[in-house]
């Protein structure tokens, strides 16, 4: 009733610190870069405390979005560490056939999503790892993500991604970022 | 879903373990002690106490050595910033290989 | 970022505020940071700070002290800017008044956000509502383009009527929220801002008191000529306000020949033509609402949106032209005048009293402290309202939305 055939709903999972706010803003960037004309991309609000667990919202549309409550039914969930399957409720409310992409070490079937979601994994965390992205000794996976959501979903180009990156960092922190999403895109199942 | 039962008219929270919720789900790092390394096992008595004055979801018991509640310990590091005799590590829970190129579709 | 040329890309509602004060070249910021306007603080010190804005960041300690300083250099001939959120804005209230009274040119973005107590850092519209009778222009917005678009304008506003504008929008559901904008060229905005001219110039060889004690009767000056008492001044505040019931659409109009991009003036609707019932209100939630009246179009309920976008001064010939001989107008707020009812709403039943054709009026509270807003939730409360109409009912108390008490 509320959303038009052609809206990609996304839930984004993930922990206070973990980066979340940079992803949603670099995806709204890409999918802007892919030709979405509508883009909403909300970071969770509010105080966000380190390490609890947040949601964040992304909508992307051929025509400008007006709505801007949280997404509770998503085409896709983005799950930016595996212990947020079970406290996150990161497969609650997903429609029928949506894409729950995981970063992760371990495979599907390991982390035992229920329902008919399609589950796709990568090991994000090690794509930003080898890429040197690291601040404080901790991998970040704000920038890598975006690779797997370009390989499983394909809302978003390689190419809009990596401009996205570019335009958000300076310098060798860029390199190191577009470098982290292309390992992340090469680990990554493909699109269906 | 009714909040009368909390029974006040204003907002108030008890400064407890588990008033934000299972905050040990929110760890990224664990702190790890090393009990011959703490002040108080070395003296037998309950000496020191830093890490049980600061950590700030009230989740490590006083004693010799002092006890971590894993339940509730968010990982925060302060415990172990405030030692001061480095007993307390803060260690990654999960651990990351380098991500594997081009053998995803198998995981 | 290069202002030379119009540029479309994404970004938050506060960094849309930020570019609108850099493209309208203010010359002294003063701010303190509080959430969720923090960002807009932060963007704009950095382009101080690397050069790219030619201005004076002050840094203060208070939100007091941020507008205390704004209203010093607007008094001196400086275009200003500032912006803050629920308990800075509560803080600074004295000098919100002080900044109307000596009629000063200022804009301020309001971040809307919950006031305290209980602590909540989350929107709805209870801060910029509190001081909606301080004088200022409140200007309420949508989408993030609409930000940037207004703050330009109301600098526009502002110095043309000698009153400050705060150009309101919605913590995190606009300030946080990245979308498409489209940020027009240095160019296009020095075509529509000229140079401030204030109103007095500070000037050591002609010196005066500005904003003395005012007597309640007029009295004589040193030549003798008869000068405002306290009531006087007071009256040419309000004609300046009603004045920009004219101003605020003009200047909407003349950035629209500039920029192809209009936002209604003092008001602006969605399906309106034919509607019977009228779904009201100020902010991101009218946007949510034009889903819901196309979801009650669905249904068979011909439905409508009127938005308020200038709640100061109230559109009030605008709201009875466009309300008369609908069935029903029920108004969305997010804040309570406590002990009454929803400011808007309560502002719409005054500007309808007595109208031969006006509508039923039903109100609404909504989204408190950041509580979600779903489309689901306007349009079951639109349809409550149309099953009370259909009961006979012509006034109840507000319908507060997915409460849990
Ligand atoms: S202070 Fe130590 S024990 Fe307490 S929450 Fe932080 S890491 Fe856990
Ligand atoms: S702060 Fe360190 S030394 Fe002191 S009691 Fe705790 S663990 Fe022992």
């Amino acid at each position: 009733m509320t959303d038009s055939t052609s809206m990609v709903e996304i839930r984004w999972h993930g922990r206070g610190g973990q980066g979340a706010v940079t992803s949603a803003k670099l995806l709204a960037e890409a999918a802007f870069l892919s030709g979405w004309k509508g883009v909403t991309s909300a970071p969770s609000f509010g105080a966000e405390r380190r390490g609890a667990p947040i949601t964040a919202s992304t909508r992307l549309d051929s025509e400008p979005i007006r709505i801007y409550s949280q997404v509770t039914s998503p085409d896709i969930a983005i799950v930016l560490d595996d212990s947020l399957l079970e406290v996150g409720g990161a497969a609650t409310g997903l429609k029928p056939g949506a894409t729950v992409i995981v970063n992760t070490t371990r495979s599907a079937a390991e982390l035992g999503v229920a329902g008919d979601a399609r589950v796709v994994t990568a090991d994000v965390t090690g794509a930003a790892q080898a890429a040197g992205v690291l601040v404080g000794g901790n991998a970040i996976v704000s920038a890598a993500i975006l690779g797997s959501i370009a390989k499983a979903t394909g809302v978003v180009t390689m190419e809009s991604v990596e401009s996205a990156i570019t335009h958000m960092f300076n310098g060798s922190a860029a390199a190191k970022n577009v470098e982290a999403a292309r390992i992340a895109y090469e680990c990554t199942e493909g699109a269906r | 879903m009714g909040t009368r039962e909390c029974g006040s008219p204003i907002s108030m929270s008890k400064p407890s373990a588990g008033e934000a919720g299972r905050t040990g789900d929110w760890r990224a790092n664990r702190p790890v002690m090393t009990a011959q390394a703490c002040l108080a096992v070395k003296k037998g008595e309950v000496v020191c106490q830093l890490c049980w004055a600061y950590c700030p979801d009230a989740c490590i018991s006083r004693g010799v050595g002092p006890v971590i509640d894993m339940e509730y310990c968010k990982g925060c590091g302060i415990c172990s910033e405030v030692c001061p005799a480095n007993a307390i590590e803060m260690v990654p829970e999960a651990a990351h290989g380098v991500c594997n190129v081009g053998e995803g579709s198998e995981r | 970022m290069s202002d030379t040329a119009i540029k479309r890309t994404v970004m938050a509602g506060n960094e849309a505020a930020a570019t609108a004060a850099k493209l309208a070249r203010v010359q002294v910021i003063a701010a303190y940071p509080i959430t969720p306007q923090t960002s807009v603080v932060e963007q704009l010190s950095a382009w101080v700070e690397s050069g790219e804005l030619p201005a004076e960041f002050v840094t203060v300690e208070s939100e007091h002290s941020a507008l205390t300083v704004c209203i010093t250099a607007s008094t001196v001939g400086a275009r200003v800017f500032t912006a803050t959120s629920a308990n800075g804005l509560a803080y600074m209230t004295e000098q919100v008044w002080w900044a109307a009274g000596a009629r000063l040119p200022i804009v301020m973005c309001i971040a809307n956000r919950a006031m305290a107590a209980p602590w909540n850092v989350l929107n709805d519209q209870q801060d910029s509502m509190s001081v909606r009778d301080a004088g200022w222009i409140q200007l309420y917005c949508r989408d993030n383009q609409e930000i940037l678009d207004t703050t330009i304008q109301a600098y526009r506003i502002a110095e043309q009527l000698h009153v400050p504008v705060m150009v309101c929008y919605d913590g995190f559901l606009l300030s946080h929220t990245v979308m498409p904008v489209e940020v027009p060229s240095a160019e296009q905005v020095d075509a529509y801002l000229p140079p401030y001219e204030p109103l007095t110039v500070v000037d050591p060889d002609d010196p005066r008191n500005i904003g003395p004690v005012t007597l309640a009767d007029p009295r004589a000056n040193a030549d003798g000529v008869s000068c405002h008492g306290y009531m006087e001044v007071r009256a040419l505040h309000q004609q300046a306000l009603l004045g920009a019931l004219e101003t605020i659409p003009a200047a909407d109009a003349e950035w629209s020949e500039l920029t192809g991009r209009e936002w209604g003036g003092l008001t602006w609707e969605h399906l309106l033509d034919d509607a019977e019932v009228v779904l009201v209100a100020a902010g991101s939630v009218g946007m949510q609402l034009t889903v819901a009246a196309e979801a009650l179009r669905e249904q068979g309920v011909k439905a409508g949106v009127l938005g308020i976008r200038s709640y100061r001064p109230f559109p009030v010939d605008a709201l009875r032209g466009k309300l008369a001989g609908r069935k029903l107008a029920l108004v969305f707020d997010k804040a309570l005048s406590y002990g009454n009812e929803g400011p808007i709403c309560g502002d719409l039943k005054a500007a309808l009293y007595g109208q031969p054709e006006a509508p039923v009026v039903f109100g609404a509270v909504c989204g408190l402290g950041g509580r979600d807003v779903t489309v689901e939730q306007l349009n079951d409360a639109a349809n409550r309202a149309i099953a009370d109409l259909a009961d006979g009912v012509t006034d109840r108390a507000a319908d507060w939305l997915n409460l849990h008490l």
